[in-house]
C-alpha cells in the first residue's frame, strides 16, 4: 500500500492558531511509529472555525478532523485517522460538511485542494486550461469572452472587467502592461491572501491571459508588506511556472512572452486606490493621480495599463476555460457569477464563503457564519472595508449584489463582512473611521487630510458633551464636506461609515464618561 | 550611520538601481538588512538614484512600514482594525502597552520589543490578531500574548548582541 496522503494547511490564518505545529507533531508521530505518510501543505478550505483542519485521504475521497491540536495528534493516530478512523474530531467527508457543500465555489474552486507550489497538480485541477484556450484566440475574442462574461471588478469599484480590458487593447503602443492589486487592506477581508496562499497559480494564470488579452509583456502583483505568507507562496509559484514554461519569453511554445513579478508595499491603506498604486510600483510616495488620464490609457510609467484586483484576474481563467456563458449563469441583476465573501469579527464560524451573487446577509451571518461568537445578538455589520456602512439588524435581509446594497446606502467592496454584537459602541467605530482616515491619507486633498483630523476632535466634542447637538450637526456638514471634495475613496467615503453610524445609531453619540480613546 | 552600514546601503542600491522604479524596493532591502532605514542613507540614496533628498526622505516617511530608528530585538505588530476590535483587540493593546510598558512606535529599554500597530493583518476570522517578528497569531488572549512575550524574553537574555 502506498503511503498515505495527509493535508495540513500553510494558510496563514491557519497558522496562526497553529497548524504549523500540528504538521510538525503529524510528521513526528509517524516517524516514531514508523509509518510512513505523504504531508501536503496546502491553502486553507476557508473554515477558519474547523482550522487546524487535517484531511487525509482515504481511497478517493478527503475525511476531515478538526479543529486539531498538538495534544490530538497521538489520539488521531491511535483511532487509525489516517485510514479515515471513528475519532471525536472527524467530520467525515470534507466536501459533505454542509458549509461546504451548500457554496458555489468557482474562483475558489483549487484553494484548500491543490498543492500550491505544484504546477502538476495545478494542472490536475483543471488549471491552465483557461490559458490554452485562450492561447488559440484572438486577442479580440478573449477580451470580448470578458465582457460577455459580466465580470466586474471585485477589488470593489465594480467596473466591467471587459470594458477596460478593451480599452488597454486598443491602445497602440509598444509597451503595456498588466498590475494586480493585492494591496488587500480591508478590515475583514482576506479572500486575495487564501486564493495567493492556497492557489497563486490561478491568478498567475489570470494575469498571462490578461497579458494575451491586449498584448501587455510584462506583469506586477503589488502586494501588501503584510502579507508575508502570500509573498513566500507568490515567488514559489511563479519560479515554478517560469520553470514549467508557462511564464517567460515563449509562453506553452506560442512565441509570446509574459514576465510576471511581485512587488512589495510598504503599509500604506491608500496604495489600494489604483492610481496611487501605479505611484507606488514607481517607487515614489503613494499619492492619488488626477484621473483622467486613465490608468489605460496611461498607466504604469505612463503606459496603457489593467489594474484588476486578485479576485478579478482569478475570476478569469474559469471564464476562459469554462465560457462566459457558464459564469454569467451565476449572480443576479448586474452583478453576474460569484463572489467570495469573507466572515469576519465577532461571528462563531468565520471564514470564506463562495456564492453566487443574491445571496442574503442574513443567511451569511446566521447561516453560515452561526451568529456572533460571544453568542451576542448582532447589533451591526460593515460591510466593505473601513470605507463601508455601518448596516443595522433591521436591513440583514438584504442580498449580496452591487447595486442592492448601494440602494440602502451601503455598498459591497470587496466583500468583507465584520460583524459587532450589542456591546459595540458605534460613536467610537465613527470616530475610529476618521482617524484611520487621517492615518491613511495621502495628503493629496484638504477635506481627507484636514477634514479626518477635525472629524476626530468633533466626535471627541460630541460624546464630550461639549455641545453635543451642534457639533453633531458640524459633523454631518463635515462628511458633506470630505464626500464632494477628495479625489479618490479614502476620504470621499471615510464618511459612509460615519453617516450610517449617526443614522441607524443615533442614540451613542451622546455625552459619557471617560472619553474615547485612541487607536494607535 | 556606522561604515559597514553605508557600505550595505551602497552595495544595495548598486545592484537594484537599475530595476524599473527602484526606489521601494531598495528601502525594502535596506531595512532587510540593517533593520531599518538610517537617515544617512538618504543622500546615499538620492545621489545613486539621481533623485532629490527630499524626494528619497518624502517616499521614506510616507510608508508606516518604513523606520528610521532601529528596532528591538522583536517586533510586535498588534492589529487596530475594525475585526480585530470587534474581538477585543483595543483591550489587548491596553494590555500590551502595561505588559510592555511601553506605547505604540515605542521600544523597550532594554530593546527587546518594539510596539507597533497595524491595521490589518488579513487574519479577520481568527480575530484578535498579531505579528511577531513576521510570525502571525490569531485569537490573542492577554494571557497567550503574556506567553509569548515570555518565550521571547527568555530565549533573548543576556547580553546584548
Amino acid at each position: 500500500m502506498s503511503a498515505a496522503t495527509v493535508y495540513v494547511p500553510r494558510d496563514a490564518s491557519a497558522l496562526s492558531i497553529g497548524a504549523g505545529e500540528v504538521a510538525t507533531a503529524i510528521a513526528k508521530e509517524s516517524s516514531a511509529r514508523g509509518i510512513e505518510l505523504k504531508l501536503v501543505r496546502n491553502g486553507s478550505r476557508g473554515a477558519f472555525w474547523l482550522e487546524p483542519l487535517v484531511e487525509v485521504v482515504v481511497q478517493t475521497q478527503r475525511i476531515a478532523y478538526g479543529p486539531v491540536t498538538v495534544a490530538d495528534v497521538p489520539s488521531l493516530f491511535a483511532a487509525d485517522f489516517l485510514n479515515g478512523g471513528a475519532h471525536p474530531l472527524c467530520l467525515g467527508p470534507t466536501d459533505a460538511i454542509p458549509w461546504f457543500a451548500t457554496q458555489q465555489r468557482l474562483t475558489f474552486a483549487r484553494v484548500g485542494i491543490v498543492d500550491p507550489a505544484s504546477v502538476a497538480d495545478y494542472v490536475a485541477h483543471g488549471g491552465y486550461q483557461g490559458l490554452r484556450r485562450a492561447l488559440s484566440m484572438a486577442p479580440e475574442a478573449i477580451v470580448q469572452g470578458v465582457l460577455d462574461s459580466g465580470l466586474r471588478g471585485r477589488g470593489g469599484a465594480a467596473f466591467p472587467t471587459g470594458i477596460k480590458w478593451k480599452t488597454v487593447l486598443e491602445q497602440k503602443t509598444q509597451q503595456k502592461y498588466i498590475t494586480c492589486n493585492a494591496d488587500e487592506g480591508d478590515s475583514g477581508t482576506f479572500s486575495d491572501r487564501m486564493l495567493m496562499e492556497g492557489d497563486p497559480l490561478c491568478l498567475v494564470e489570470g494575469m498571462t491571459i490578461a497579458g494575451l488579452a491586449v498584448g501587455a509583456t510584462q506583469g506586477y502583483i503589488y502586494l501588501r508588506a503584510e502579507y508575508p505568507h502570500a509573498y513566500r507562496a507568490l515567488n514559489t509559484a511563479i519560479a515554478a511556472a517560469y520553470q514549467a514554461r508557462y511564464l517567460g519569453s515563449d509562453v506553452l511554445g506560442s512565441g509570446k512572452r509574459f514576465d510576471l513579478e511581485v512587488r512589495l508595499g510598504a503599509g500604506a491603506y491608500v496604495c489600494g486606490e489604483e492610481t496611487s498604486m501605479l505611484e507606488s510600483l514607481e517607487g515614489k510616495r503613494g499619492e492619488v493621480r488626477v484621473r483622467p488620464p486613465l490608468p489605460a490609457i496611461k498607466g504604469l510609467f505612463g503606459q496603457p495599463t489593467i489594474v484588476n484586483n486578485v479576485m478579478t484576474f482569478a475570476s478569469v481563467p474559469i471564464i476562459l476555460h469554462q465560457g462566459a456563458e457558464f459564469y454569467k449563469n451565476f449572480g443576479m441583476g448586474r452583478s453576474r457569477g460569484t463572489l467570495p465573501l469573507q466572515l469576519a469579527g465577532n461571528i462563531k464560524r468565520g471564514g470564506l464563503v463562495e456564492r453566487a451573487f443574491g445571496v442574503s446577509l442574513r443567511e451569511l451571518l446566521y447561516d453560515y457564519g452561526g451568529g456572533s461568537a460571544t453568542g451576542r445578538p448582532i447589533r451591526a455589520v460593515q460591510v466593505g472595508g473601513p470605507l463601508g456602512a455601518y448596516i443595522p439588524a433591521s436591513q440583514f435581509d438584504v442580498l449580496i449584489d452591487y447595486e442592492a446594497l448601494t440602494n440602502i446606502g451601503a455598498l459591497l467592496g470587496h466583500g468583507g463582512i465584520v460583524v459587532f454584537d450589542d456591546t459595540v459602541d458605534m460613536a467610537r467605530m465613527a470616530r475610529y473611521a476618521m482617524e484611520f482616515c487621517a492615518v491613511e491619507s495621502c495628503g493629496k486633498c484638504t477635506p481627507c487630510r484636514i477634514g479626518s483630523t477635525r472629524g476626530v476632535e468633533v466626535i471627541d466634542r460630541i460624546v464630550g458633551g461639549v455641545e453635543s447637538e451642534r457639533n453633531l450637526q458640524l459633523l454631518e456638514s463635515l462628511c458633506e464636506t470630505m464626500l464632494q471634495g477628495s479625489l479618490c475613496g479614502l476620504g470621499g467615503m471615510t464618511p459612509f461609515p460615519v453617516q450610517s453610524a449617526i443614522k441607524y445609531f443615533r442614540e451613542d453619540f451622546r455625552a459619557r464618561t471617560p472619553p474615547l480613546k485612541q487607536a494607535g | 550611520m556606522p561604515p559597514n552600514e553605508s557600505d550595505t546601503v551602497r552595495r544595495l542600491v548598486e545592484d537594484m538601481k537599475d530595476r524599473p522604479g527602484p526606489l521601494i524596493e531598495i528601502l525594502h532591502s535596506v531595512q532587510a538588512a540593517l533593520g531599518y532605514v538610517p537617515p544617512d542613507a538618504v543622500p546615499i540614496l538620492a545621489e545613486a538614484l539621481n533623485l532629490s533628498r527630499a524626494e528619497v526622505h518624502g517616499v521614506v516617511t510616507f510608508y508606516h512600514f518604513f523606520r528610521d530608528t532601529p528596532p528591538g530585538r522583536h517586533t510586535v505588530s498588534l492589529c487596530r482594525a475594525e475585526a480585530c476590535q470587534s474581538m477585543g483587540a483595543d483591550e489587548l493593546a491596553e494590555h500590551a502597552k502595561g505588559r510592555l510598558g511601553v506605547d505604540f512606535h515605542e521600544t523597550t529599554k532594554d530593546g527587546t520589543f518594539s510596539l507597533e500597530p497595524v491595521f490589518c493583518l488579513g487574519n479577520c476570522a481568527c480575530s484578535p490578531a498579531a505579528m511577531i517578528d513576521g510570525r502571525l497569531y490569531g485569537r490573542l488572549t492577554p494571557d497567550r500574548f503574556d506567553a509569548l512575550i515570555t518565550e521571547r524574553q527568555s530565549k533573548t537574555s543576556g547580553p546584548k548582541q
